[in-house]
């Protein structure tokens, strides 16, 4: 054997192991696991498609899949939203332009458990930060986690809050790449703060968009210590997230089986609603 | 028109500045607030106690936790460095049959998301006898498949005459690695670093399967399982427990700020 082949496996040897033992084997196992049921007590029995039915008969899981909808469909816009407005105003020449930036970005290197317990103070209906700064102004206290109305978007919220930094600094990025030359042109010809705007900065940054809204799809969908500290899935299982289901069947009722079914659900919703929001977006593009 | 201009933006920029730091302000103030207090919007307490720190750090083992979350941290940081950088040499650099096959299962196994092999990941860990062991939380994240495409792409760039020459030295391929190619891939190696530190730090989804050992959480873990389970108490006495998480992250922050913003974001870009 060349020196060369010898050197390559002993270095490729140990990852190709844990490739084998930590990836490749829990992706199969998953798909067997469809069709077990076990409860890691007594021995995995056979349970051909039952898992299957009982997911599609599941009112609990349905709600799940709502709320993550539901959730996705305040989370997403508003992170686009937030981000790009945020990041055009740091594109600007701006004294303290690094602190302003490190502000934005200071919550996204918190832990997500420490900003969950944070903000379950900050939205505490007698004692909360939030309903005490609306007092100042004369609107009544919102009982923010406690109504059903109310809990799921301010988990949204308070995700796009956590976020918006990480994403900030992407679309600062791509400000970057807008030749100058472009922008020089589109002023010399007139045009507008809006017209600017609409038809040369937010075209360009398209490439950006299509990241923040892959990335925020993909976070969104991990949704689970923020309901699990700050309502536990309540009220009325409105911010019960797909992740707190699997992991309560996982460890609160040992259903192996079953969580390992919603697990793979879920990856096949993220993975559809990645592919439709791909096309969407390349219809928009070619229009 | 232009003067009002700018005071609106540095208007928007201060208020979106608060209302991204306020929150921790207030966090850390009210740590320091006997329970008298804790109903009010001020920043600085009229009597600062440290009670609240007392009565957490007697009431679960917080220093305990601290020790676990450095530890495993530290060590799934090292290893993603070091044997990640093995392999990326070995996989951007060395001719061997099988590497196009190695090359394209790491693309393939980031496209799964996690939610689909946590299940069957912690049955494994289950029959392994993993549960409450150190193992538990660092080997399943020995290798790390973003950082050895991150490493990969970056060694692909070195100049192959750089390489001959060392090897026309008689060289050995992992002094090649570690003597030229990591001086070389500082940048790289900055942000697989505090991507790495970071996501194992804040991690606490599979810190809550596989250990139930009071003494083997890491710090998210203990900080949502004393706050949920009422060990608490009081608001003071949970942010406080919160602010052994915080400190640590925010004092690195303060000082490596450019890196951390950077790193997460080029990491996010690239990977």
């Amino acid at each position: 054997m060349r020196a060369e082949e010898r050197s390559g496996w002993l270095m490729a040897t140990p990852y190709t192991a844990f490739l084998a033992a930590f990836a490749l084997y829990p992706i199969a196992f998953a798909v067997v696991l469809v069709f077990l049921q076990w409860d890691l007590v007594t021995p995995p029995s056979f349970a051909g498609l039952d898992n299957m039915r009982l997911l599609a008969g599941d009112g609990r899981f349905w709600r799940a899949v709502a709320n993550m909808f539901v959730f996705l469909s305040i989370h997403i816009p508003l992170q686009i939203v937030t981000a790009l407005a945020l990041a055009l105003a740091l594109n600007r020449p701006l004294v303290l332009r690094a602190f302003w930036r490190a502000a934005f970005f200071l919550p996204v290197v918190i832990s997500g458990a420490v900003v969950a317990i944070l903000w379950s103070n900050l939205y505490a209906t007698d004692v909360g930060l939030i309903n005490r700064v609306l007092a100042r102004v004369g609107i009544a206290p919102v009982p923010w986690l406690t109504d059903p109305r109310t809990a799921l978007p301010a988990i949204a919220v308070m995700v796009t809050w956590k976020n918006v930094g990480f994403y900030v600094i992407i679309y600062l990025a791509g400000l970057q790449y807008i030749p100058r030359s472009c922008q020089e042109a589109i002023e010399i010809e007139g045009a507008t703060a809006w017209q600017r705007f609409r038809y040369l900065t937010l075209p360009s940054l398209l490439p950006q968009t299509i990241l923040v809204l892959t990335l925020s799809t993909i976070n969104g969908f991990q949704l689970f210590i923020e309901p699990y500290v700050m309502t536990g899935g309540g009220p009325l299982r409105r911010t019960y997230s797909l992740v707190l289901y699997l992991y309560t069947n996982a460890f609160s009722y040992q259903k192996m089986g079953y969580a390992a079914t919603i697990g793979v659900a879920l990856a096949l919703i993220i993975g559809a609603v990645i592919f439709i929001q791909r096309r969407v977006v390349g219809t928009a593009e070619a229009l | 028109m232009r003067t009002l201009g700018r005071v609106a933006l540095y208007l928007g920029l201060a208020l979106a500045a608060i209302t991204f730091i306020y929150p921790f302000l207030w966090m850390a103030s009210t740590t320091l607030k006997p329970p008298s207090e804790v109903g009010t919007l001020a920043l600085w307490p009229d009597h600062i106690t440290f009670d609240n720190y007392r009565t957490m750090w007697a009431r679960a083992p917080f220093g305990r936790a601290l020790f676990n979350s450095a530890l495993v941290a530290t060590t799934i940081t090292l290893a993603v460095l070091v044997f990640g950088s093995m392999t990326a040499y070995a996989m951007a650099r060395l001719h061997f049959r099988g590497r196009p096959w190695l090359n394209a299962v790491t693309m393939a196994v980031l496209l799964v998301p996690g939610q689909l092999t946590l299940i069957p990941l912690y049955t494994l860990i289950v029959q392994l006898g993993w549960i409450d062991t150190y193992a538990a939380l660092i080997v399943p994240f020995l290798f790390n498949a973003t950082a050895i495409l991150m490493l990969r792409q970056f060694f692909l760039q070195i100049p192959q005459s750089l390489l001959d020459s060392a090897r026309m030295d008689g060289m050995g391929e992992l002094r090649i690695l570690f003597t030229i190619f990591w001086p070389l891939s500082r940048p790289v190696l900055a942000i697989v670093a505090i991507v790495t530190f970071m996501g194992s730090w804040n991690e606490v989804l599979w810190p809550l399967l596989v250990v139930r050992e009071q003494h083997l959480m890491t710090l998210p873990q203990l900080l949502t399982v004393f706050v949920l389970g009422g060990g608490a108490g009081s608001i003071g006495v949970s942010l406080a427990s919160a602010m052994v998480l915080v400190v640590p992250i925010v004092v690195a922050y303060a000082f490596l700020q450019r890196y951390f913003i950077e790193s997460m974001a080029g990491a996010g870009i690239k990977g």
